[in-house]
This record gives C-alpha cells, structure tokens and sequence, in this order.
C-alpha cells in the first residue's frame, strides 16, 4: 500500500460531515420542488450539441460532447408541454480548476413556464430559504467568518448599480476597456452577499447568450446571478424564445470560439425548432458543490465531493 | 510554450527575460465571463515578487533552467567560485545568490549549480553536510541533562545548536535544509 492510499483514505474519511450534510441537502432540494409541483427529469449527459458559449469549453467524448449544462435537452421538455421541470445532474467544464472550480460538478436546474427572471428571483429566494431552514439555518449562516442574514426580502440590485457602489469605473467603461472580468472579481463580487444574499442582475448581453433582451436595450439581458458570502451560486435568466434571434448569437459565439481555436460544435437545430413552442418561461442553474461549502463552512470546493480528479 | 492552463504553483516561466516561479495560483471566473489565472511570481534572480492575471489567450515561454553538479572552490571579494567537474570551467555567484547556503559552504563541497540560459543564478547544497566545529565551550561533568544544548562554532563561522557532549575539533553532520545537528562523525 502506498503512502497515497493513506493519504486518500484520510481525506476521504475526514470529509465525512460534509458528506452526509451534502446527502441531507440534496434530499431537502428535492423534497421542495417534488411539493411545489416540479416534474424530476434527467437528460443525457453525453450530447452532439452542446450550446455555444464563448467563455465554456465543452470536454469531448469520441464525435459528441459531455454536457456543460442540461440547458439545451431541458427546454425542449419545456417546449413539448413539461411547464414545470428540474433536475440535479453532473456537468462538465474543460480546464476550469480551482478553489471554486471542478471540471465535473454537480449543477441543480429549473425551468418555470411563464415567469420572468424577477419573478424566478423571488422563486429561488424562497426554495433556498427553505432549504436552509430544513439543514437547520433559519435567520443566519456564518461563512468564512461572515454573518449573513437570510430574512427576505433579499438585495436585488442591477450589475450598473453594483458597479458605481463598489467600483472606480462604471460597468459601461469596465467593458469597453476589455476589464469587466477583472473588475468585476477584484472590486465587485468581494462585496456581494456578505450582509445578506444578493441578487445582482441585468447582465451585459455579450455574455448572456441563452438570455433575453432587455425591452429596448440591446445591450442587456434579462439575467441575473445570486451571490452569498462573495460566492457565485447560481444564474438565472428570462429564456430567449425567439429561434432567429437565439441562431445570431449562437453564431456570433462560435466565431468568437474560433478565434480562439476551441472546439467547432454543430449548430443545436433540434433546439432552435423547438423554441418557438415556448412561449415565455425563465430557468436558473445552481452550483450544488457551493451551496454544500456554504453550509459546512469550507472555503475550497474539494471538501465538499468526495472525489476530487486529483484523487483518482 | 506554455498557455495559461498550464499555470500551477511551482511553474517556472521566462518573463522579460528573467526567470520567474509561480509562488501562488488560483483560478476564477465570474460568471459566465472569461477564465481569469491569478498568479504570484518570484523573479528566480533578484527575488522580486509581483502579483500579475493573466487570461486563457495568455502564453509563456518555459524558462530555460537547469543544474549542474560543481564543486565550491573559494569566495575572493563577494565573488564566490565554483568550478564545473566536466569541463574544469570556473562560474562566479555573488554573495546575494549563494544567500544563506554559505552558512554551510566548505572548500571542495559538491553543490549543484542552477543555470538560467547557461548562465549560473544560485546553488542547491547536498542535504548533509559534515562540518568541524572550531569553537565549542569545554563539556562540564554534570551538564547530563538529556537534550541540553549549546552554541558552536563551526568552520564556516556560522552558529549552530549541539548537544552539550560536542567538543571543539569534533566533525558534525548537519542537514542544511533545516540547518540543524544530526550526529557526530568519527574520524
């Protein structure tokens, strides 16, 4: 036996406690939609299409892709009549690595015929806060040495507005100097959810390529992020439905992909003919790993999977 | 050439020409915004650190480093000289560059030499060394508590913990990465 199975079989049997709150978690998730009225699906991890995002890399398998998000399958269920779906399902994300970041994780996503993106807001405050009060948080949780208070209402500001309050420059110059990320990471997100969860939406278009415009404003999309405790959680939007509209900036994506020499995927046509069948509906996606290092207190997302790819 | 995926605590990379090693590393991105690779680097020459992000469109030239095993001939100025077994040649290290290893630097000691580009830019010690101790206050009959210590000298000059049997003229074997005593050496 080698002095690495030791060191494995430690870490693994040290991470016990946030293993088990981890199963209570996802219990309790799933426990809240089965209550509202939510329909379970699963959809294939391995597709031929994934959605062109400039910023996600899918990892391959043979000709086809490992799922980067259930988005594409999940609103052709959407469109064929299931009003009311989600799932809990394991994604894939090449060389993304890091304290908050797994090439494999575990993504929870729901899709709700006929809300908006404020009205999903307010949807997703409640199912966590109900959530939380199941894992026994009721007014407050304590990460990383922050006491964040959960009663609602929570923060929602817009991504303009967060800019003024915590950074120099505004969103518009952030993004016209190519430094939005930058910004956005260094002045920005430190402040987000510290004293209470935050909302903060209307995101840039350029980067919302799954969302819908804001009415007359083609710059912005009608999405937002969750943070808490400076964590990124989750990121929800109002669907794009209109298929004309969804082709021009997939395209635009994969030019943008080229330039940088990333994977050429096909364009995902069975999606684009199935939506113009939705009518009005908004989704969001929600890191499970994270919300579990919320909860346990841990600052590193390998404390709260069993297995991280180093391990294996 | 590396890309900014394959930054990693530890990496050393060729930066206006210097050589730098990757002292810290963490990897964000906000939202679904474009990969951010934070980095501290430590210039492998003047010891000089900065913090610098880079992005996945980023790339790096590896730094061409490598050691070769040379033998300390003698330090003139603040010059120290070593002498390459292979060839016979004579490289220089400024006091700067050997730093605290001359602390266990002896005449004829092997060490092996970084070179950046062929050029030598600082040393690593075996990691015993055997030195003579040449100051020692005499052991008194009745220091016999067990683990006593006390201070010597020894022939670089430098001031090392022993127990307190060690004697003046005796030879040492010290492990220079934690720079402490292990045993005595016979003979």
């Amino acid at each position: 036996m080698t002095a690495s199975f030791f060191d494995d079989t430690h870490n693994l049997a040290r991470k016990k406690d946030y293993l088990v709150l981890r199963a209570g978690l996802i219990q309790n998730i799933r426990l809240y939609f089965f209550n509202h009225d939510f329909l379970e699906v699963e959809t294939p991890l391995r597709i031929p299409a994934p959605a062109p995002e400039e910023h996600i890399e899918a990892i391959s398998s043979e000709e086809w892709f490992l799922q980067t998000s259930p988005e594409l399958c999940m609103k052709r269920l959407l469109a064929a009549g299931y009003p009311r779906i989600f799932q809990i399902c394991k994604c894939f994300r090449d060389a993304e690595r890091g304290n908050l970041h797994l090439p494999e994780f575990t993504m929870l996503e729901w899709y709700v015929s006929g809300l908006n993106y404020l009205r999903l807001m307010e949807q997703c405050e409640n199912m966590l806060i109900e959530a939380f009060n199941k894992m026994g948080c009721e007014e407050k949780i304590i990460w990383q040495n922050r006491n964040i208070n959960l009663a609602p209402p929570w923060e929602k500001i817009s991504v303009a507005e967060a800019f003024s309050r915590y950074a120099k420059i505004s969103c518009d110059q952030a993004i016209a100097d190519d430094k939005f990320e930058e910004i956005m990471a260094d002045c920005v997100e430190p402040h987000l959810g510290t004293v209470q969860p935050t909302f903060i939406y209307d995101y840039p278009s350029a980067q919302s390529t799954l969302a819908k415009l804001k009415n007359g404003t083609p710059d912005i999309a009608e999405r937002f992020e969750l943070y808490i405790g400076s964590l990124e959680l989750a990121n929800g939007f109002s669907e794009l439905v209109e298929a004309q509209e969804q082709r021009k900036r997939f395209l635009d994506a994969l030019q943008a992909r080229a330039r940088k020499n990333w994977n050429n995927y096909p364009m995902p046509e069975k999606f684009l003919s199935s939506l113009e069948q939705i009518h009005a509906a908004a989704g969001i996606a929600l890191g499970i790993d994270r919300l579990v290092m919320l909860l346990t207190d841990t600052k590193c997302i390998d404390d709260v999977v069993a297995f991280t790819p180093e391990m294996l | 050439m590396y890309t900014a995926s394959d930054l990693r605590k530890g990496l050393r990379l060729k930066i206006d020409n210097d050589p730098y090693v990757v002292i810290e590393f963490n990897f964000v991105k906000p939202g679904k915004g474009q990969a951010l690779y934070r980095t501290k680097l430590k210039n492998m020459i003047n010891g000089n650190q900065f913090e610098r992000t880079f992005r996945s469109v980023d790339n790096f030239e590896p730094a061409d480093l490598r050691e070769k095993k040379m033998q300390y001939l003698y330090k003139e100025g603040d010059k120290y000289c070593f002498m390459d077994n292979e060839n016979y040649e004579q490289v220089y290290l400024t006091e700067e560059q050997v730093g605290d290893a001359n602390n266990f630097l002896i005449d004829n000691l092997d060490v092996e030499i970084l070179l950046f580009e062929d050029r030598p830019i600082g040393l690593t010690l075996p990691n015993f060394v055997e030195l003579i101790v040449t100051e020692a206050d005499p052991w008194a009959k009745g220091d016999t508590v067990s683990g006593a210590t006390k201070p010597v000298k020894v022939q670089t000059g430098y001031t090392i913990q022993v127990p307190t049997f060690v004697s003046e003229g005796e030879k040492i074997r010290v492990d220079t990465r934690t720079s402490e005593y292990l045993t005595r050496v016979k003979g």
